[in-house]
């Protein structure tokens, strides 16, 4: 199909969507409705279960399994990035250079580093309580230790980098999650029933089983972003390119 | 004791933690070991789902997460629900995963350096995703296995990184699908808008108290959309080709084999149980747009499949046209119609898996998947081409096979409303299967002259394909003959017991009751009150069976011997052919162009034919 | 105007599709299908507001405080890691593809038509 055929098959389709999606719209609440019967509910299940943050209730106790297959597809994810980012055959693998870096850039590195993996922790930990939990801490746990790439250079990242160790725990975070579902099982319960200590409402401690997966969740996204930066960096820095690229094409 | 309750989280949970065992322990293990954990694995999910579809019998096993049991009718958490139909699929799945693990056993030599393991804990995750939809009870949950589905499909599909095609058709599957499964998103954020709830049971209540509008089918179709893109109903289809012609074979028999339909299993699911309900979509105007979207479907697949030379795009277009027919079934929206679909799914699973799985047995032997590079090239694998013709005959649905019992409960139940609907399925099934054994007699027996090489279309031929196996002097390793042998075995099975038939009728039955589910998952059961449907053979269905297999074999031998005929006769048809394909075939050809940004506007244009037939 | 900010979505997901369908560069069709996905967001936070509500977190509010949709804020959340996820992989794929192809024009890549 040529070019200016796609794109007015295109607008045709566009307009037609546009047209029917806008009465649909017409139909619905509201905008800022206060009618929110699942809303309601679950504000009053969070606190019932004493987790101050109410998407952290939603996402790691009560609508638990939905942040199981996240958690999985993500492993799956970081999974298919080794392989579909092996080293292939033909490539070979070159020696990443020593990158030249202003003095105070690499002290604010020095300093920075340790704050933000700091920082990470703090929004692991406090999921059940504030905005965050394991996903935004892991997320900030694994750009933080990339700050040694932008302060120092690759081969010191390689060196505070251990990926067969990220690689375990990246499958451990994944599995304690579903291993911990089954306490509930365990305690004549349901799957990922929330069996723990509630604790006291506010406190670090309270929420039952929320801070247990929102570690599990930190430390798997945290070790599965570092793996899969890991993989693309490798690409990037460490990759050279096959003898003949462009071989493939028409059959 | 464990509960019938808890199997439901236990088969999501098994193969979930069976990828982490993989993954952990992989790096240290050699190669035989890895494939014996596996194997394990996967005949414990498969045991797990075999052990809760005896119990669950005829009712439902009703799980909620977390335990967030409905108080009055009302919950916070997340329901599995096990009836026949899907824990039937889900079991469907782990017997076809445990097939395509001891068939690849000596598959992949060349696994990622220091991660060994990874391509089996990819497929126990993907079996993972799968069994999780055909488990769920809850909108938004079901999206987010159909995206573990989804990704671990992607990477799967471009394993063989080495090759440039691969690549290709994982970007084209992952970009299509991802848009297609944003649509269904957008869809269950309109339902939810309008009804405050996520579960599919909760979501049918609440509709039930409003009136039917715009609104109502806006969300019904982009619900479905994501759906009907995985089902590669046309003009959402085209990445399927593309990524079933590259991924690896074992990957193939699973997507084939039962990804695709569990996807015409969440259309019909989601129809049933949350939109059927009393103000909600009009039964025969769905039943008028699906049928005519899965005739559609089954002809452009049938006609593409015969037109192909590279034989995993063969069978991958041969598939399309299958799922255009379960559609049709499943949207016929009887009992009878569902349960003639789904054992008409269980039997292609097993026909399709095991033509896969001998397609690969070429590929290992000659390194190449080409009809015409292939001729006569086959002479020296007798109980392979037995095999593959084997399959050819079950695609075309020789009876007893349990594709022809299913083809034929499925057309006697729309024989009424469309008297014209068996003959799209004798067609459909007669080009698929005699193009598989037009393949077969070509390759296998060298039957027929050299086909000519002399078309100039748009093609993908499917010579030069890197082989999977790096040892093509060794002789055929056992699993990769006895898996199609035994996936045979048991689609004649299907068709020859009469327990999967009752057993399928009884489940269609309940599938099709919305107030039986609703009731199970609300905490009171009731038994479905509606006639049991007949599912056993009929003269009338043997008959057609036989016509299209008959239609099978004569369109394979006009295909291979037609051209040394040198009768007037001969020559007028061979023109008359050629004339239909310069106009229809080729330009249809041409719409396979394997460009990103043309299958993206096919994806809107479906969208908004579906938006405008079900608006109206 | 109530329905404004559902139509946003709606116009958000067009022009991602948009984009899709002109890229002349695998990489940029990978950004617009974010920005298609992105739709799916706005959406779901629209459906969520609630007038006057905060965000929904008890540590130092009283507890009787109207809150907006935790629910559909869980859903996005979820919805994030999925679409970030994903794209890692096509990425990856495009990476892959640019090694393999020697191009990331959609227009060249010829290898499976017919």
């Amino acid at each position: 199909m040529s070019r200016s055929a796609r794109i007015r098959l295109f607008w045709a389709a566009a307009v037609v969507f546009a047209v029917v999606y806008g009465f649909a719209c017409t139909g619905l609440p509201h905008f800022g409705t206060a009618v929110h019967p699942y809303a309601t509910r679950a504000v009053a299940a969070s606190l019932r279960q004493r987790t101050a943050n109410v998407v952290s209730s939603v996402n790691f106790d009560q609508r638990a399994l939905d942040t199981l297959g996240e958690e999985s597809i993500l492993f799956a994810s970081v999974l298919g990035t080794i392989v579909l980012l092996r080293h292939a055959r033909d490539e070979r693998v070159g020696r990443p250079r020593a990158g030249r870096v202003l003095p105070s850039t690499r002290l604010l590195g020095l300093v920075m580093v340790p704050l933000t993996l700091l920082t990470g922790v703090y929004i692991v930990a406090h999921g059940q309580l504030s905005p965050g939990g394991g996903f935004q801490g892991g997320v900030i746990l694994a750009t933080g230790l990339h700050m040694a790439y932008v302060a120092a250079d690759y081969r010191v990242l390689k060196r505070i980098r251990p990926l067969a160790v990220l690689d375990a725990s990246d499958a451990f975070g994944a599995g304690a999650f579903a291993a911990l579902g089954l306490a509930g099982l365990i305690a004549g319960g349901a799957y990922l029933q929330n069996v723990l200590p509630l604790g006291t409402f506010g406190q670090l401690s309270s929420g039952g089983l929320v801070p247990l997966l929102n570690a599990a969740v930190g430390v798997e996204v945290g070790s599965g972003v570092i793996v899969l930066l890991a993989s693309f960096l490798d690409q990037a820095v460490e990759v050279r390119p096959a003898q003949n690229p462009g071989s493939g094409g028409g059959t | 004791m464990v509960r019938t309750a808890d199997l439901l989280p236990l088969a999501v949970a098994v193969p979930l933690l069976g990828a982490v065992a993989l993954v952990v322990v992989g790096r240290w293990l050699p190669r035989p070991a890895i494939d014996a954990l596996v194997t394990v694995w996967a005949v414990l999910e498969a045991g797990c789902l075999a052990w809760l579809w005896l119990r669950t019998g005829d009712g439902h096993s009703v799980s909620w997460l977390g335990g967030w049991s409905p108080v009055r009718g009302e919950s916070v958490g997340i329901v599995l629900v096990g009836d026949r139909i899907g824990v039937g699929l889900a079991l469907l799945t782990a017997a076809l995963v445990l097939a395509v693990v001891v068939y690849s056993w000596r598959y992949f030599d060349e696994p990622p350096v220091a991660h060994a393991g990874t391509f089996p804990a990819l497929l126990l995750l993907f079996e993972a995703g799968m069994v999780g939809f055909a488990l769920t009870g809850d909108l938004f949950d079901a999206f987010v296995f159909f995206e573990l589905m989804g990704a671990v499909a992607y990477a799967l599909t471009g394993y063989r990184i080495e090759d440039p095609r691969p690549v290709q058709g994982a970007l084209v599957f992952g970009v299509v699908n991802s848009l297609g499964a944003y649509c269904s998103l957008l869809g269950i954020g309109l339902v939810y808008a309008r009804t405050g709830e996520l579960g599919f049971a909760q979501i049918g209540v609440q509709l039930a108290r409003h009136r039917a509008d715009t609104l109502l089918s806006v969300a019904f179709v982009l619900v479905i959309t994501g759906l009907l893109v995985k089902a590669a109903v046309v003009p959402l289809h085209f990445w399927l080709p593309d990524a079933h012609s590259v991924a690896p074979t074992p990957v193939c028999m699973l997507f084939s084999g039962v990804m695709v339909e569990l996807a015409v299993y969440g259309v019909a699911r989601v129809y049933w149980v949350v939109f059927s309900g009393p103000h909600g979509i009009a039964q025969p105007h769905l039943r008028a747009v699906l049928v005519a979207a899965g005739v559609l479907t089954a002809l452009v697949g049938a006609v593409m499949c015969w037109q192909q030379r590279h034989l995993k795009r063969l069978l991958a277009f041969s598939t399309i046209g299958h799922v255009g027919l379960f559609l049709t079934g499943a949207a016929l929206l009887t009992s009878a119609s569902t349960a003639g679909t789904a054992l008409y799914v269980a039997a292609h699973a097993g026909v399709k898996a095991a033509l896969f799985a001998t397609t690969g047995v070429l590929l290992d032997r000659h390194g190449s998947v080409d009809e015409h590079g292939l001729y006569r090239r086959g002479r020296d694998l007798p109980l392979v081409g037995a095999l593959f013709a084997l399959g050819g005959l079950g695609l075309a649905g020789l009876p007893p096979f349990g594709t022809a019992l299913g083809k034929a409960v499925t057309e006697h139940a729309g024989e009424e409303q469309f008297p014209w609907l068996p003959a799209v399925f004798v067609f459909v099934s007669a080009l698929t299967g005699g193009a598989v054994l037009r393949a077969a007699a070509r390759i296998f027996a060298g039957a027929g002259p050299r086909p000519r090489e002399r078309y100039a279309g748009p093609e993908t031929t499917g010579s030069g394909e890197e082989p999977e196996i790096r040892d093509p002097q060794r002789r055929i390793p056992t699993p990769m003959l006895a898996v199609p042998t035994v996936l045979l075995a048991a689609s004649l099975a299907l068709g020859l017991l009469p327990g999967p038939g009752v057993a399928l009728a009884r489940a269609a039955r309940q599938f099709t009751d919305r107030t039986a589910y609703t009731a199970a998952v609300l905490g009171h059961p009731a038994t479905p009150a509606s006639p049991m449907p007949d599912v056993g053979w009929s003269a009338e269905g043997v008959l057609l069976a036989l016509a299209s297999t008959a239609l099978a074999v004569l369109f394979a031998a006009a295909a291979v011997w037609g051209p040394a005929l040198r009768s007037p006769l001969a020559g007028r048809a061979a023109a008359l052919c050629e004339g239909v394909g310069r106009r229809v075939v080729v330009p249809l050809r041409r719409l396979h162009s394997g460009h990103l940004g043309d299958y993206v506007a096919w994806l809107a244009v479906g969208v908004a034919v579906l938006l405008v037939a079900m608006s109206v | 105007m109530t329905i404004l900010p559902f139509l946003t979505a709606g116009w958000i997901f067009l022009a991602g599709v948009y984009g899709m369908v002109t890229s002349r560069d695998i990489v940029h069709a990978v950004g617009c299908l974010a920005v298609a996905q992105s739709s799916t967001y706005v959406l779901l936070l629209t459906v969520g507001y609630r007038r006057g509500g905060i965000a929904p977190y008890f540590t130092d509010t009283p507890l009787r405080t109207r809150t907006v949709d935790p629910v559909v804020q869980a859903l996005a959340l979820t919805d994030v890691v999925v679409g970030a996820t994903v794209t890692a992989l096509l990425l990856a794929l495009a990476i892959q593809i640019r090694k393999r192809h020697g191009t990331v024009d959609p227009d060249a890549l010829t290898g499976l038509k017919g």
